[in-house]
């Protein structure tokens, strides 16, 4: 198995209860597929961002979006097949989701 | 063959290294035993052997080399199962978290065996932006784990479609060379047909895998009609329709009984349909144009393209007359996606002609000549503009 960090963009400012919940479920509906969530966060809004560049401190976040990033789950899974079909589990409003590999010791390991 | 030992090496640089080697060793041993029997099997042997061979001597040197396959599976070869080798590499090829630039250039290296400078010379790139891309490509295969297989049942059509329009997209790159002298090439054209037979066997079942192989036949039996001697482009209206590879076309229709047989058809079906009728027909003013204006009006449903609609519009004006064309002509102008199309200010010009608004034709010319770098197309226009501005 291969860890993935699936990275979630949404441009709804707030979830509906039901996203909520689905949220709630999704480790156990990745199980069902065969994968494993290893981690998840969630992130506070776009405004209580702040990004620093050199030595400087501005407001708001590192790259302006429509879709701002809204919170991190990290998967195992078989291969970049079995990743996209867990990442599809999850709940969206409007946005999508970014899956990563990680580099870890399994891609370390292939080198 | 790489394909075999690509899944004994899942590493695809090694099996590439692996594959020569076997050649290498072919050459020596068939020039002293003669052929074997079955050439291919043998070489894919030898290549797995030694691809294994080279694994080992890195497992002993760096031990931290995983044996990613299962050790079963070296003893395991089979002529039988190389098909699905095959099938499975151009499904990583094809693999839509490539981008399709990406998908064009491994599919001729891995799948067809292309070398990287003759791949860069048919993309008009460079030979080391080639190498980059292709490496590029083959580190992201590794890195996010693009699986060596057959997709899941529920993803598999829209796989296979991601494969087809790779080798579609790799004989239309071939078929009209975007720039350059020659408006065929040859060595992309003849892949690409390579690529859909052996999909066709592969993938028997498949309707629109023999759409899209009835397709590059009639493509392919009009090919040597598109210039004249002189090199110059010709309309379909000027071919020489008794040059024709009528041999080709047969085939072509046998395989579209096929693919039109159960359920609504896909979009390389109804492509596949369009270019027969046009390939059966007498001449071009006794095409069956009716026909031709339903299956382009049903392959707009299914892939609602401006480039279909473009095509379209040419059916409506031999239906309904040039009038009728022209306004979904300009509504495709103002709609802006073909911004830069050079098919759509010619189209408007051939229609603007029959009309007898010559002058605003010749314009029309002049602005698809700006956007074509194909000498033939090139010259065509001009004396398209020559003709008309008189």
């Amino acid at each position: 198995m291969a860890q993935y960090a699936v990275l979630i963009y949404e441009a709804a400012e707030e979830l509906p209860p039901e996203v909520l919940d689905a949220h709630g479920r999704l480790p156990e509906r990745i199980a069902e597929l065969g994968g494993r969530e290893v981690a998840g966060m969630a992130l506070q809004p776009n405004e209580t961002a702040t990004t620093i560049r050199g030595d400087v401190v501005t407001d708001g976040p590192f790259i302006e979006t429509k879709e701002a990033l809204a919170g991190v789950f990290v998967i195992e899974a078989r291969d970049l097949d079995h990743a996209i079909a867990v990442a599809k589990l999850t709940p969206i409003v409007d946005g999508g989701v970014e899956v990563r590999p990680l580099l870890g010791f399994e891609v370390a390991e292939a080198r | 063959m790489l394909a075999t030992t690509v899944r004994t090496t899942r590493d695809l640089d090694a099996a590439e290294e692996a594959v020569q080697d076997a050649y290498v060793q072919a050459l020596r041993t068939w020039a002293r035993d003669g052929v074997p029997d079955r050439p291919g099997a043998w070489l894919t042997t030898v290549a797995r052997r030694r691809a294994l061979n080279a694994m080992h001597r890195r497992t002993t040197l760096e031990t931290k080399l995983p044996l990613l396959l299962a050790p079963e599976d070296a003893e395991r070869s089979e002529p039988d199962e190389i098909p699905d080798d095959r099938l499975r590499l151009l499904f990583v090829c094809c693999h839509p978290a490539l981008s399709q630039e990406a998908q064009v250039a491994l599919t001729l290296r891995l799948v067809c065996g292309v070398a990287t400078p003759d791949i860069a010379q048919a993309f008009l790139v460079a030979e080391a932006t080639m190498a980059a891309r292709l490496t590029r490509a083959k580190k992201k295969i590794v890195a996010a784990r693009i699986p060596f297989a057959v997709p899941a049942l529920g993803e598999l059509a829209q796989r296979v479609d991601a494969v087809l329009t790779v080798i579609h997209l790799l004989y239309a790159t071939g078929h009209t060379a975007h720039s350059g002298r020659d408006l065929v090439r040859d060595e992309l054209t003849e892949r690409a047909l390579d690529l859909a037979r052996m999909l066709r066997v592969l993938l028997p079942a498949d309707r629109e895998a023999a759409g899209l192989l009835a397709l590059l036949l009639v493509h392919h039996a009009r090919r040597a009609t598109r210039t004249s001697a002189d090199g110059r482009l010709l309309r379909l209206e000027e071919q020489d329709r008794a040059a024709w590879d009528s041999g080709l076309i047969a085939e072509a229709d046998r395989l579209l009984v096929t693919a039109l047989r159960a359920g609504p058809p896909g979009r390389f079906t109804l492509q596949a349909a369009i270019a027969a009728l046009h390939a059966q027909a007498p001449s071009y003013a006794e095409t069956d144009w009716e026909q031709i204006l339903e299956l382009y009006t049903a392959l707009l449903r299914v892939w609602p393209s401006p480039v279909v609609a473009l095509n379209r519009a040419v059916a409506v004006s031999m239906v309904d007359g040039p009038e009728a064309a022209l306004v979904e002509v300009e509504a495709l102008e103002r709609d802006g996606r073909l911004a830069g199309y050079r098919y759509l200010p010619s189209t408007k010009a051939d229609l603007l002609h029959r009309l007898g608004r010559d002058a605003e034709a010749a314009d029309a010319y002049r602005a698809a000549l700006a956007l074509s770098e194909n000498v033939a197309e090139q010259e065509f226009l001009t004396e398209r503009v020559r003709s008309t501005q008189r």
